[in-house]
Formats: C-alpha cells, structure tokens, sequence
C-alpha cells in the first residue's frame, strides 16, 4: 500500500488561521479536511442582552475586512423586525458604502493574496520585484474602495458611522463629486484589471457546483435580493434556516453550511455572477467576454476574473449612485423597536451573510445568529480539494501543495470570520 | 523657504492594554504642537502606511513589539538601512499585512520616504483594558524624548537627500 500526504499547517495569504490535510492512499483520495483553527469568538453570545442599535457595531468588529456586510445585514434584519424599510438616497449610500468594501476587499485578493499563487511568487513582496506597476496600481485602486468607506464610514475598518435605519451623518453632493474623478480612473484600471487575470495561467479544472447568491428585480445584487441558486432554490431570506443547515466537524472551529438534504453550495463572485449576469452593466458583462468568460465560470481558479469584473461593476455602480445622488433631508429613519423576529442578507465580498435576531418590545437581543460566506463555502472548499487532488495525482508532491493551497485561496476564506460561532462542543472521554 | 516635512505614526489598539503604546507616543508628540510636525494615529490597514509618509521628508513609526523580550525594551531601526526582524510586531490585523512587511513592500516599489526610523518598545500585557504597563510606558517615554531631540535635529539643520536617518 503507497500513500502520500499533503500537509499545509499554516495557510498563507488567507485573512486567519487556517490549515488543509489530504491523504492519499493507493492512488485514490482517502481523506480531506480544510480546518479553521481560530479559537471561537462567541459573538452571537455577547449580543445577547445588548440593544438592537447595538448590533452593527459590535457585529462589524467580527471581520476587519467586510465590516460594512455586518453592519448592512444587521441592520437590515433589525430594520425587517421593526417594520421599516429604507430606501430612496439611503438606500443608495448604504450600496455605495459596500461598493467601497468590494473594491478593497476583492483587490486586496486579487493584487496581493491571489495573483502571487499563479506567477509563482510567494508574496506580493516578491512578486513586487519583477511586476512593481501590477503592485502599485493594485494598492492605488485598493485605496479609493477605502477611501470610499473613510467618507461614508468614517474610517476604512470597521467604520462608525453606518446605523440601524440609515447613517449618523451623509455626505454632500460636493463630498461625493470629488470622488468621480477616482472613480472613472478606478474603472479604467478595473478593466485592466480582468484583462492582466485573463492572462493568468488556470489550471484545468471545473465542477457542477451549486451557486447561491441573492438576485434582485433590477440590480447586480449587494444589499437585497431573494436568495436564488441554479439548481432551483429561489426563497426570500427568511427561509434561509428552512433550506440551509450548518454541521459542526471535529476538525474546524467553523461549523459547516450545506443545502438541506442536499450537498456544498458555493456562495461569492461566481455564484453571484452566474446568478446575475444580465444584471451587470454593458461595460462589465464586455470586459468578462473578452476575457473569455462565458456567462458561467465552473473553474474556481477563474474566480480571480470574476472578482475583477465585480470590480468594474463595483466601480460604474459607485460612479452611477455619485451622479445621481440628492442628500437625504434626514441621516437615518427613525427605527422604533418591536418585539419579533428578523433575518437580513446581503453580498458581503466572499458572498451570502445572513443574520437572524430576536428582539423583544424594548428592543433588548435575545437571539442571534450569523452564518459568514466563509461557514458555507467550508464544504465546498475540501469537495474541491478532492476532485482536484484526485485529477492531479501525478504532480509533484511540491507542486501538489502550491495547487491545493491555491485551491483554498481561490475563495478568499475569510476564517476570522467563520469562526465567529457560539456552539463548542467539548469532549471528554 | 518650505518647511521640512515630519510625520509620526503611532501604531496599535488603545483598548488592548500596551498594545496601544505607539498611539501613547504619538499623542505625547502631538501634545507638543511641533512646527512641521504631523502625527498620524489609527491606521488599521497596514498598506495606508505607504500613504501615509508619501509626502513626508521623514517618518517615524511606532509599534509595540511582542518577541520575548524583557517588557519596556526598546528597539530603534533606520529603515532605509536595514529591515526589521519579521518576529517583533505582529500583524496591524490578520486581515492586513505587519509593519515590517509593509516597509520591505514600499522598499521593492521604491515608495520609502527619504527618511523612516522604526521604534519598537516591548510590551507586557494585551489583554482588553486602557492601562499601561509601568515600565512599558518609561520605555516610551525615553523614545519620547530621543524623537524630540531627532525631530529639533532635523527641522533645525534640515538636512535634505537620503543620508539624514
């Protein structure tokens, strides 16, 4: 009996702590575990018994890259609870806001954490030595996504100023204007962008994975949308926990999402790009044709083109919302508390999170419940580490190891986040 | 004739213990209103570390440093001549990059100011809390005092080129 084993012990280029076994026994995949190996952070715990205005401050510290997806499904959830719904120019900063994080977040992955894997570098830092421009223009358009969330949050992490029913204080017309100028720079570079991830080198490698993502009426889905998939789940968002369950492992902090009676599903840029293609704009859906994309992506090591088309979309949505944008007479809708139940999902950069609460009349949690992008791409993560370990036996161990960690990485896994979890299951024999 | 330009960075969590010791620097230089002085606190994102001296003719940065060391220990680092050891400060955050890679990022894309010193001072305890630790915070004071007398040495002989660390 000949068995290998492809140990990474410390992810690199990952936002956390993580680490992936596989084993190979006789030439066939004996076994695969992604694992999250962050303490838990029992966040859903500490919301019990704080106010409900509460949540999206302390739901934002949970992830220092995506804290504006906390505080927008929290504050939706809140805002489902109590009855208010808010819309018009609000409406609009809170999607522009998140414009800001998609930019940061998706070309920190791109420029920094993902591109390194397929020229062969082992960080950005070496990667910057042969491709200084690809570098700086990464970190030059990485910086107006955060300065984008400095003006509408008030800082690039964890931003203070996003509140249940709206913001604490808007920006004026001028406040925004000034940001057009960046903005159409950041499209032009966006759009190289997915042509310099075009010009990668992809291994072969697809599968018929279940994309979910939400999907609006009219818009590239961010702030709202019926939860959807393309193998027929179509639910409004509370229906989540009737159709999605989450298993916890032995070998991850972060418990496991999975369709009921079903299997993995894969939320973030793929899903929702194959969900929602013809919702993009023109100038997005061009750029993801001539970088030879089809209307589907099946290979996860093209989700670095996908993320750079959600760039461009990114880019023009924020360009589209500065123009049109009249200052509300009043920052934020009053949000009176009412004793319920409420859900709230919204496209975080690595895809679906949904928060559920139950307040009481004083508007006091008694319940909370967060399931992060990362939770529910966990399983997907290792059925792919499978098919692809198993395809790709031939290769070296050394080269195996590099593929399987860019494996992980294509997701941009986000293990702070995932690990955010209350329940901890503690044996003793 | 233009001012000599000086940016001070203060690095940490105010709310960790002596993990917020560079912010206490940075706010004890501050308090001191130093003509051409500009101090920066707060950078959560370790790539805004690179904007943040883009227009200063020199910089300090300072940081707690985790390596073993006795608490209150200090380090001083001329950036421009050497790296920092990749074991004294952790990360800004796990999502961002630490000030040591930032630095070596800056140095490949030739984006370092002309001058950038790097002050270390051990800290002692992270726990959640304002308090500083007694001997971390006299570890900052004599930095305190040394990047007054470097900022008094530098805006009164302002000294121009790469040779004034």
């Amino acid at each position: 009996m000949k068995s290998r084993t492809i140990k990474v012990d410390y992810l690199a280029r990952v936002e956390g702590e993580g680490k992936l076994y596989v084993k190979i026994k006789d030439n066939a995949v004996d076994n695969v575990r992604f694992s999250v190996f962050e303490p838990p952070r029992f966040f859903e715990a500490l919301l019990r018994g704080r106010k409900f205005t509460e949540a999206p401050d302390i739901t934002s510290r949970i992830c220092g890259i995506c804290p504006v997806a906390y505080q927008m499904s929290s504050s939706q959830a809140m805002e489902s609870v109590c009855g208010v719904t808010v819309s018009g120019p609000l409406r609009d900063l809170r999607r522009l806001i998140y414009c800001g994080e998609w930019i940061e977040s998706h070309v920190l992955h791109i420029y920094m954490l993902h591109a390194p894997d397929f020229l062969g570098y082992e960080d950005a830092i070496t990667m910057a030595k042969d491709h200084p421009d690809v570098v700086n223009q990464g970190l030059k358009l990485k910086k107006i996504g955060n300065d984008l969330m400095v003006l509408l949050g008030g800082r690039e992490i964890h931003p203070v100023n996003p509140r249940v029913g709206g913001f604490y204080k808007v920006p004026t017309k001028e406040d925004l204007t000034r940001f057009v100028e960046p903005l159409q720079w950041a499209l032009e570079a966006s759009l190289e962008t997915v042509r310099f991830a075009s010009t990668l080198p992809f291994p072969e490698f697809e599968r018929d994975y279940e994309f979910v993502s939400l999907r609006h009426p009219d818009e590239y889905p961010i702030t709202e949308g019926r939860i959807v998939s393309n193998k027929g789940i179509d639910i409004s968002t509370d229906q989540f926990l009737d159709t999605f369950e989450e298993i916890h492992v032995p070998h991850s902090t972060s418990l496991q999402a999975k369709v009921k009676e079903r299997a993995d599903y894969l939320a973030g840029p793929m899903a929702r790009y194959c969900n929602n293609f013809d919702r993009l704009p023109k100038v997005a859906q061009k750029a993801a044709k001539e970088a030879g994309l089809s209307e589907v992506c099946t290979n996860p090591f093209k989700s670095i083109i996908v993320r750079s088309v959600e760039t461009v979309f990114a880019c023009h949505e924020a360009l589209r919302i500065i123009k049109g944008y009249k200052a509300p007479d009043k920052p934020y809708i009053e949000v009176p508390p009412k004793a319920g139940v409420g859900h709230g999902c919204t496209e975080a950069p690595r895809g679906l999170l949904y928060h559920r609460y139950e307040i009481d009349d004083a508007g006091i949690i008694k319940d909370a419940r967060i399931i992060p992008p990362t939770s529910q791409n966990q399983k997907a993560m290792e059925v792919d580490l499978r098919q692809f370990v198993q395809k790709n036996l031939d290769l070296t161990d050394e080269k195996l190891t590099w593929q399987c960690e860019q494996v992980i990485r294509n997701y941009d896994p986000c293990m702070s986040c995932s690990c955010h979890f209350l329940k901890l299951d503690i044996q003793r024999d | 004739m233009e001012e000599y330009s000086i940016t001070v960075v203060g690095i940490g969590n105010a709310y960790r213990s002596d993990d917020g010791i560079g912010l206490y620097v940075a706010k004890q230089i501050e308090s001191l209103a130093l003509s051409g002085v500009r101090v920066v606190e707060g950078i959560g994102d370790g790539f805004a570390l690179i904007d943040a001296w883009a227009d200063s003719d020199h910089t300090f940065v300072i940081d707690c440093a985790s390596s073993g060391a006795p608490p209150g220990t200090t380090y001083h680092f001329d950036a421009l001549c050497e790296s920092i050891p990749s074991n004294l400060f952790s990360g800004l955050s796990t999502h961002s990059i630490s000030v040591n890679e930032v630095i070596e990022l800056a140095r490949v894309l030739e984006r370092l100011p002309r001058g950038l010193i790097v002050y270390g001072i051990e800290g002692k305890s992270f726990s959640a809390g304002i308090d500083l630790t007694p001997e971390v915070r006299q570890g900052a004071n004599k930095i305190i005092e040394r990047i007054v007398v470097d900022i008094d040495s530098l805006t009164r002989h302002k000294v121009t080129g790469g040779d004034n660390a």
